[in-house]
């Protein structure tokens, strides 16, 4: 981005701050980070001794070990199933929401709203249980299975990430300029066509930035994942406290499987971090 | 208008909400059926180094039994982390295996919501007879006076573990059999440099297990008879003190281990870096830090003076799994015939040398496998001087706001401030009426 | 459930001035009365379903004994009416005196983290607003918090915060010898900066997204105009920049608010299922409340308590917040 700045230089004052305050700034961030991957790289016995900055004895074992004291590949791809499918879901229809409360008008539009903010209030222990039961009930009176299921954690979360995600939607949706639409209609177009035709390509960086929101509420998620998955379902947030085990916690493989899996979280995320940048602005603002 | 939809969103939650308490708990109250007898699931707790080790002990006993039965039994082994979780969310649901492992601690606990088969005489009969277990272990598996809600599958105890090299080097010629000289014996070791005495400071069942001897040892217990809590009794308060006061006033447990809440203690003593460790079955995993069977010795916990026994020469609380069937299982027969498959005395064998836990079955644990070395330190311990944590339905309150207390003091303990019998009794004040009232 | 949307499409459409806030919308041209409902009834179903109708059995679970006796079968619980509430809400008693305490702990932590959390990520995406060398690569590392798995970020503060073996000992004690002894972290008083500090570290880098996007809407022509009226770049910032967030502000210190105040996650995993009392948050004590001690209906009214709260500041600081803009935007 272009600066809106002035063209004068930035005083000295500001050029020092700047250097200061993000110098220690990413020491902070990384500081955690680089205890991930040293550790990572140490065996077991150093990693409980004492601290040390450089490692004593470099070791890949960690990487190999973590493969074998869980099923780190299935928890993997689980994860990846339930959160991109959350995702999609989440997305589409946050969309449709956001496009009905910005271009239409219609009673019960800020009772909507309001609830879908308020959501946001509920401690996520109060429903827990409750919500259980639910599943539990709809899987005994119409067969499908939703606990112990990925279906029933794909909408546990996608509708976590929903209320956020439509608000942000409204925001994005209303600087569409309305023109545009209303051209499609003209064109022919019905409102669904104008949405998928002309809205939502308009609205791209917005979409990416919910996406990625919701992509991350499913990815780190622990306490409903922790009762609703079985051994075959069970996801990465919960999976990796496998590595700390009655006897022993094997913290080099914690640091190094917590490396693996989020490699490619990372990689993604700074791929898709200009669409996100330039997507949360319109929705954040209103 | 306004009324309407209101009225409407009313309607809907209404009928919701129906459909869900009409069906709420989805349990049916009758003891099982066999609907489906050609299969069981089984949650096995996390016994070994990994749960990936503990899928490879079972699978092959679980292909031996479904040879024997054609039952096919499907196993989870649900880590430590989940398992209590998963057990109530079942419980609640009716959704749940039809055999499982549970913690012998929690039994009149589980016992007490109903949701588990009571094995009285009939069931008993059908897996061989309760005569076949021990007492100890028995002891473990409910309230007094009621059918026991579980059948006990592996037993442990906890036992002195001491590092011979560090005791040759501070001139101890045998490992402590009293508190006066294990205080003693920490001191020599301290004075070359290395730590006495290894805890769990932050582990609330850690803490609750050590209090709970020290109770027995003062003569005292957490619970009246007809199962009050009972937490402030002088002698509950000079026990708990006693135990904060290996850190507090006697020095021994350093003060880092106020915080230890994932088994540093026990690396630590595998590393030699910590003279003492009190532990229940700990040889396979100190082998698997490195530390071989040779290198430490292992003795009985201490007592305040004289031999441990019964009474207040108790050295240990009973440990273990238990194996309980849910009440509203499927295959109730096949359930049945796999518990007694698991308590065989073949697999109690196979078992319990995988998972290095004493076999609660009489006839296995004279199997010469268990009676020697570091077995039969364990096996000595559990048949005479082991007693039963309170077998009462408040336990997990129990453990949860005692061992908060516990956790607290050493932190007070480990921040310098003075533990003393007023600080001590305040805490376990505050833990009682936590308790519920009832 | 499907009766929601037929009963609100025949709802009579005759405008309500409230309701059209924006005459330049012009719904008229497309107007189709039950597409608006048929596009929102996804989001309303599954929000029935996963948020709302739990809700509503929580609430009901508040109301009733629901210990480890009756958890089997609900229907048989007895209703105990508000006696959950008044042991919840008795401070004089250990446990509401408990649960006073630790709700003004989460107030404190609250305030702290979020305000921290706004402050860093600001100050950060004013400071990267202009082009310098580097910048594309800060910015990808100060996503990278926000990207780990919760559990691994936060099982990482732990192996740092060790009293032994951690770096933040080795750091202040051994190194910098700025303490005496090593500190605790995980247990005792300083738990609370312990826990501050992870939450700030994990939670700021989305304020930094939010606000970075922010800025990036302020008309180039306001600071022209600041700067012929020979405002340096420090006034421009407190004078242009900051205003100008206002209304980013709005939103992201609210869900900041809510999501600081009711995380479960970074507490659970530091501190395990008992925190120290100097962190002990709602959510863990609520937690400890109804899933370790096995009393449902005690945590669920706790739960009821917290949401009330929560309700009342929400609603305070929308009307403080949009006192004088349009209605229509909440």
């Amino acid at each position: 981005m272009s600066s809106p700045h002035s063209p004068m230089a930035p005083p000295r004052s500001f050029l020092w701050s700047r250097r200061i305050f993000l110098t220690l700034l990413t020491g902070f961030v990384l500081l955690p980070v680089y205890v991930m991957v040293s550790s990572s790289l140490k065996p077991l016995a150093d990693v409980t001794g004492q601290f040390h900055w450089l490692p004593s004895e470099l070791t890949i074992r960690p990487y190999i070990d973590i493969w074998s004291t869980i099923p780190l590949a299935r928890y993997f791809v689980n994860s990846l199933i339930v959160a991109g499918a959350a995702t999609v879901c989440s997305v589409v229809i946050a969309v449709f929401a956001a496009y009905a409360v910005s271009r239409y008008d219609f009673r019960g539009k800020r009772v909507f709203t309001v609830t879908v903010l308020s959501t946001q209030m509920f401690p996520g222990i109060l429903f827990l249980l409750p919500l259980f039961l639910i599943y539990v009930n709809i899987g005994n009176a119409t067969g499908i299975a939703l606990f112990g299921s990925r279906g029933g954690l794909i909408l546990t979360y996608l509708t976590f990430s929903l209320p956020f995600s439509i608000w942000m939607l409204i925001g994005y949706l209303d600087s569409v300029p309305r023109d545009l639409d209303e051209a499609a209609l003209v064109d022919g177009c019905g409102p669904l066509g104008a949405l998928f035709r002309v809205v939502v390509p308009a609205a791209i960086p917005g979409i990416v930035a919910v996406a990625v929101y919701a992509f991350m509420t499913a990815w780190g998620e622990v306490l409903f994942a922790s009762v609703m998955t079985n051994d075959t379902t069970r996801t990465l947030a919960v999976g990796l406290q496998g590595y700390s085990t009655l006897n022993n916690v094997y913290w080099n493989q914690i640091m190094a499987a917590s490396l693996v899996v989020s490699v490619p979280v990372v990689a993604g995320f700074l791929l898709l971090q200009r669409y996100l940048v330039a997507g949360l602005t319109a929705g954040a603002v209103k | 208008m306004r009324r309407t939809r209101v009225a409407a969103a009313g309607a809907v939650t209404a009928s919701l909400l129906t459909l869900v308490t009409a069906c709420g708990g989805g349990s049916s109250t009758s003891d099982g059926s066999n609907d489906s007898p050609k299969t069981l699931t089984y949650w096995a707790s996390n016994q070994g180094a990994s749960i990936e080790v503990d899928k490879k002990v079972l699978q092959p006993e679980l292909d031996k039994f479904e040879k024997q039965t054609g039952i096919k039994v499907k196993v989870e082994v649900v880590p430590w982390s989940d398992l209590l979780n998963r057990i109530l969310t079942a419980t609640t649901s009716g959704q749940g295996p039809d055999v499982l492992n549970i913690g012998n601690t929690w039994s009149a606990s589980l016992q007490a919501t109903g949701a588990l088969l009571p094995w009285n005489a009939k069931n008993y009969a059908a897996i061989g007879g309760k005569d076949r277990f021990v007492d100890s272990a028995l002891g473990s598996t409910g309230a007094q006076g009621q059918d026991p809600a579980a059948v006990p599958l592996y037993s442990m105890a906890y036992a002195l573990y001491y590092n011979k090299q560090l005791f040759a080097d501070a001139g101890i010629s045998k490992p402590p059999a009293t508190w006066d000289e294990l205080i003693a014996d920490g001191k020599k070791i301290q004075a070359k440099g290395k730590s006495a005495l290894g805890a769990e400071g932050a582990n609330l069942s850690e803490n609750i297990h050590h209090v709970f001897v020290f109770a027995r040892q003062h003569g005292g217990d957490f619970f009246t008879p007809d199962g009050k809590p009972d937490f402030t009794n002088d002698k509950v308060v000079a026990a708990v003190k006693q135990y904060v006061d290996l850190m507090a006033k006697d020095k021994v447990i350093p003060t880092g281990d106020a915080e230890y809440a994932q088994n540093q203690s026990v690396s630590d003593f595998a590393k030699g870096n910590q003279a003492m460790l009190l532990w229940q079955s700990a040889s396979a995993n100190l082998e698997s830090q490195g530390m071989s069977a040779d290198k430490y010795g292992i003795a009985p916990v201490p007592v305040q003076s004289g031999t441990p026994g019964t009474g207040t020469q108790v050295n240990s609380a009973v440990m273990g799994i238990n194996l309980a069937v849910f009440k509203n299982t499927d295959n109730i027969d096949g359930a049945k015939k796999f518990v007694k498959f698991m308590t065989s005395d073949a697999e109690q064998k196979i078992l319990n040398t995988a998972y290095s836990s004493i076999p609660p079955v009489k006839s296995v644990q004279s199997d010469s496998t268990f009676s020697s070395g570091a077995n039969k330190v364990l096996k000595d311990t559990l048949a005479t001087s082991a007693a039963a944590l309170p077998q009462v339905a408040d336990e997990s309150q129990f453990e949860t706001a005692v061992g908060t207390a516990v956790k607290e003091l050493f932190a007070d303990a480990a921040a310098g401030r003075a533990v003393t019998t007023d600080s001590v009794k305040a805490a376990l004040e505050k833990a009682q009426q936590q308790m519920p009232t009832k | 459930m499907t009766t929601t949307a037929p009963a609100e499409q025949s709802v009579d459409k005759t405008p309500s001035g409230a309701a059209h806030p924006h005459p330049r919308r012009r719904p008229g041209r497309i107007r189709r009365i039950g597409l608006p409902y048929l596009l929102l009834l996804p989001a309303l179903l599954l929000e029935l379903l996963v948020h709302l109708v739990p809700m509503v059995i929580g609430t009901v679970m508040s109301f009733k004994e629901l210990t480890q006796f009756y958890i089997r079968d609900w229907g048989a619980a007895p209703w105990s009416g508000l006696d959950n509430y008044k042991v919840s809400v008795d401070f004089d008693a250990p446990v509401g005196e408990a649960l006073l305490h630790s709700f003004l702990v989460t107030v404190a932590f609250t305030l702290l983290s979020v305000g921290l959390c706004w402050l860093i990520g600001t100050a950060a995406a004013v400071f990267m607003q202009d082009t310098f060398r580097g910048r594309g690569l800060l910015r990808a590392l100060f996503l990278v918090p926000y990207a780990l798995p919760v559990y691994a970020a936060v099982i990482t503060w732990v192996f740092m915060f060790q009293h032994d073996n951690g770096l933040v000992n080795h750091v202040l004690h051994d190194q910098l010898h700025l303490t005496d002894k090593p500190s605790f972290w995980l247990i005792g008083d300083n738990s609370f900066w312990a826990l501050l500090t992870v939450s700030v570290w994990k939670g700021w880098p989305f304020a930094f997204l939010i606000v970075m996007a922010g800025l990036q809407n302020i008309p180039g022509e306001l600071y022209e105009a600041a700067a012929l009226d020979g405002a340096g770049l420090w006034q421009q910032i407190r004078r242009i920049t900051l205003p100008s967030l206002r209304p980013v502000n709005q939103v992201l210190l609210l869900v900041l608010f809510l999501w600081t105040f009711n995380d479960f996650n970074t507490p659970y995993v530091l501190f395990g299922r008992s925190a120290p009392e100097a962190a002990d948050l709602i959510s863990v004590h609520i937690y400890q409340a109804s899933f370790v001690t096995w009393n449902f209906g005690t945590g669920s009214a706790m739960s009821v308590l917290l949401l009330l709260f929560l309700l009342v500041v929400t609603g305070v600081y929308l009307l403080l917040t949009t006192r004088g803009r349009k209605p229509a935007d909440v």
